[in-house]
């Protein structure tokens, strides 16, 4: 079949088919950056942050009326009641094991500094890197599920305890993989030393854990999501925070037990609501933007392709039944039904072909006018090219019904006057 | 001939259900998404303090240098030494620093279980420069910040809490094991976004806070920051003290100013002040300072969710296909018609008077739609706690300019799609309508 009938068919009906081309470019370009976006928050939603995150839960919780943790005295009786809250914790008969922490991945409160090669540098130095520290002790590994790569994990004798406005030495870390390997390149980084904050006294890398995510899920941690540094240090201060995994499947019971023994062993602290978090809430709170956006974004892009394939199938039907009596002279002269199938399915491609074409624009401009304005990456080629692809097929899907009628037209219509 | 007009057009919506159903569709969801995410905007968006927003000021100072700064941006806080020296010259004529702060309290005395209450440490002239409305009592004033006073004003939610509602002026409230006096009780105020303690504590959209006790209060009594506390470069400090004199930032100033001629000079007051810090070696750094308003500073902290404006974003592109879409679907209705149109012209009808009609159907159209835009919009409204924190769902809802608004953008969206399509139904040839008939 030649193309000249069809194009000169279409130079009568500019305007419908104006419309069509520009709803089809339109939700090229939305539904493209929209599929986008719904990749990049599905991908970061699911990955591993380094921990066995079943049967973990954590306690966030603050002394009232305890020293203040600034002169020694006051550290060592913090440290006390710390110990004595572990303790009691440990003996739990649904609990496997306890470690005391700052923070948790994912949890958004973070303590974070810089670790260099050399002594005395500040941030910003190539040698180093931004690095979110974890303060804990030796029971960290299987509290966390963490798993060593290399080195050995804490023991018990490396464990110490500070202020927390103390900047004390770090004699002994261990690092994740990532962070090795990016102050490390060339090899092993066990046994060697870094330098944090741009302190001039070393710390030995003891172990390598294979991965660890910080507690930042936001985009500003974006830079060193995965160069967590383990210090084996208990904090002290009227604030407190534990790390605790529950024997398989008994979850449930171990978060019950928690506020009646920690009451137990002092009765004057803030436990709310909020104090007992299993990780799977913790890890819901961090990423319900993301998966709200995706979820928002889905279904905007499900109407908006039911819209569009609705808008073509509405103004095809229009123009069968404005051209009845031609398809009817076209049928009386020879035309076969499949001839006039075609025809509608061609013309519906020619103009589903301008639109994309124009829509592949409008989806690149559109994608660069969000990374200037929210942090988006370059969209890939393959998503746009999957649109372009789907966008045709809908408009032949959507084509299909009308196009059928049409080649159901008797030729008989030929004789009739409209 | 209007009245008779919407007659026909509501008539004619029912000829071609299915057409008319799916233009229906299309801009009750394109309507109802646009003012779902436009709910939230609103309510993130908007101006905390509307009739003084442009008097309150928050100064910066970089005290981290080049090196260390945010990209040439000062700190968003200050640390105590600069927040000190700031507040000591007095060159603005209300002054306040402040800090979050969470302490404990026994809601029902001795016997009960601790809770924690949020609060902030903040100076007498917060209550005037904020315009904090009170129930009871008032703020306290500027002898009582150097008396160092142990005051406190409640919130009337926090004075629910401990005084079932009743005036407690003159009562003892305890905050983790110290007495205060209390001297007023606020009024329900909650300023969202809580534009003057953004550096950490409670988020920009939580609910009210409990307490506000005196800065000089909370520093004798060692009380620590619940919000953020941000160093750089190589940390030496062992105790409070040696942090107190850090580049540790952690401290939010603010200053009313009345006149350009005020802020100009707070402005060449903060050069000043850096400028001397320079001379005196504290920083080895040219003066790098801001004084934001509270809209450039809501603006620079970004507290405007960037999910909220994507989404308004997203759901406006959408409502434009929806349009789109009813423009090429009234097109082939009303041009269905063109008979009907050719018998009407050939009777006398003008140009104009076929126009007004098929905008007038177009509009029976969009109302149609707006009345369904409602149902989603009121479904929807409901449902924004799927995509947003609760804090800030909650800021979401259905009110009458919302219905109203609703209504309004359906119907004029849809008048305005229908200009094109009503010009080609005005433009039919009454001549060649009939002859082909």
């Amino acid at each position: 079949m030649t193309m000249h009938p069809i194009l000169a068919a279409l130079r009568k009906h500019k305007a419908g088919v104006v419309l069509i081309s520009l709803q089809i470019a339109l939700t090229l370009a939305i539904v493209c950056n929209a599929v986008f976006i719904i990749g990049q928050r599905i991908e970061r939603v699911n990955r591993p942050t380094g921990l066995d995150e079943n049967n973990l839960f954590l306690i966030s919780q603050q002394w009232v009326g305890a020293p203040g943790g600034d002169d020694p005295a006051g550290v060592e009786k913090l440290d006390v009641m710390q110990r004595e809250d572990l303790a009691a914790l440990r003996n739990l008969p649904d609990v496997a094991s306890v470690a005391p922490s700052n923070s948790i991945p994912l949890l958004n409160s973070s303590w974070t500094g810089s670790v260099s090669i050399k002594p005395g540098q500040q941030l910003g130095d190539k040698s180093g890197t931004r690095t979110a520290y974890y303060f804990t002790d030796d029971q960290v590994f299987p509290a966390l599920g963490l798993r060593l790569v290399a080195g050995r994990a804490f023991t018990a004798a490396d464990v110490q305890h500070q202020g927390a406005r103390d900047q004390r030495d770090r004699p002994v870390i261990i690092v994740t993989k990532a962070l090795a390997d990016k102050l490390f390149p060339q090899g092993s980084a066990v046994g060697k030393v870094i330098y944090s904050d741009g302190s001039s006294s070393p710390s030995t890398i003891i172990g390598v854990v294979e991965r660890m995510q910080i507690p930042a899920s936001g985009s500003w941690g974006n830079d060193f999501t995965w160069y967590s540094t383990l210090v084996p240090t208990r904090l002290d201060s009227n604030f407190a925070r534990y790390v605790v995994r529950a024997k398989p499947g008994r979850l449930d019971a171990a978060m019950r037990a928690v506020p009646a023994t920690l009451y137990g062993v002092n009765p004057m602290r803030v436990l709310d609501d909020d104090s007992v978090k299993s990780f799977a809430d913790i890890r819901a709170s961090a990423y319900r933007a993301d998966v709200g956006m995706a979820i928002l974004m889905g279904v905007v892009c499900l109407i908006l392709l039911c819209v569009t394939a609705a808008g073509i199938v509405g103004l095809t039907s229009f123009w069968v039944g404005q051209r009845h009596r031609q398809i009817g002279v076209r049928r009386a002269l020879g035309a076969r039904k499949i001839d006039i199938l075609h025809y509608f399915q061609i013309e519906n491609l020619l103009i589903a072909g301008v639109g994309v074409v124009l829509g592949v624009l409008l989806a690149v401009g559109l994608n660069i006018w969000l990374m200037t304005h929210y942090e988006m990456t370059r969209i890939p080629a393959l998503y746009v090219l999957t649109g372009v692809l789907a966008m045709l097929a809908i408009g032949q899907a959507a084509v299909f019904v009308p196009a059928r009628r049409a080649s159901n037209v008797p030729p008989v219509v030929a004789t009739r006057a409209v | 001939m209007f009245g008779y007009y919407l007659e026909l057009g509501l008539r004619s919506l029912r000829r071609n259900p299915a057409l008319t159903a799916l233009m229906v569709m299309a801009i009750g969801f394109g309507v109802a998404a646009s003012m779902i995410t436009w709910s939230v905007f609103r309510a993130v968006s908007g101006n905390p303090i509307p009739d003084k927003s442009a008097q309150l000021f928050t100064p910066q100072v970089d005290s981290w240098g080049p090196q260390q700064n945010l990209k040439g941006e000062p700190p968003e806080a200050l640390n105590y030494v600069d927040a000190m020296a700031l507040m000591r010259t007095h060159e603005a004529k209300r002054q306040t620093l402040l800090y979050p702060v969470q302490l404990s309290v026994l809601p029902g005395g001795d016997r009960s279980l601790p809770i924690a209450a949020n609060g902030y440490a903040v100076y007498g002239d917060f209550f005037p420069m904020f315009e904090v409305p009170f129930l009871y009592g008032s703020g306290w004033n500027t002898a009582d910040d150097q008396g160092r006073e142990a005051v406190v004003v409640l919130s009337a939610e926090f004075n629910q809490k401990l005084f079932d509602g009743a005036n407690s002026v003159g009562r003892e409230v305890t905050l983790e094991g110290h007495d205060y006096r209390v001297v007023g009780v606020t009024g329900h105020w909650n300023p969202r976004p809580r534009f003057f303690a953004l550096f950490g504590g409670s988020g920009p959209f939580s609910d009210p806070t409990d307490f506000y006790l005196p800065f000089t209060r909370a520093l004798d009594l060692q009380i620590d920051t619940a919000g953020n506390n941000s160093c750089r470069g190589s940390l030496t400090f062992t105790n409070r003290n040696d942090w107190l004199q850090s580049n540790c930032v952690w401290v939010s100033p603010w200053v009313e100013l009345d006149s350009a001629a005020e802020v100009a000079r707070y402005r060449s007051f903060l050069e000043a002040y850096a400028a001397d810090q320079q001379r005196a070696g504290r920083f080895a750094w040219a003066p790098n300072v801001r004084l934001r308003d509270v809209m450039q500073w809501l603006d620079y902290e970004h507290v405007v969710p960037s999910e909220s404006s994507i989404a308004l974003l997203v759901s406006l592109g959408f409502f434009a296909i929806c349009l789109v879409n009813t423009i090429g679907l009234l097109l082939a209705k009303f041009l269905r018609r063109a008979n009907e149109i050719g018998v009407r012209r050939a009777l006398g009808a003008s140009r104009r008077e076929i126009y007004t009609q098929y905008l007038i159907e177009a509009a029976t159209v969009g109302l149609a739609g707006g009345v369904l835009g409602l149902l989603f919009t009121a479904l929807g409204v409901s449902g924004v706690g799927l995509l947003f924190p609760p804090e800030i769902a909650r800021l979401a809802h259905l009110d009458l300019s919302l219905v109203g608004l609703t209504l309004v953008v359906a119907i004029l969206a849809t008048v305005a799609a229908a200009f094109y399509p009503a010009w080609r139904a005005a433009k039919v040839q009454p001549a060649w309508q009939l002859k082909s008939n």
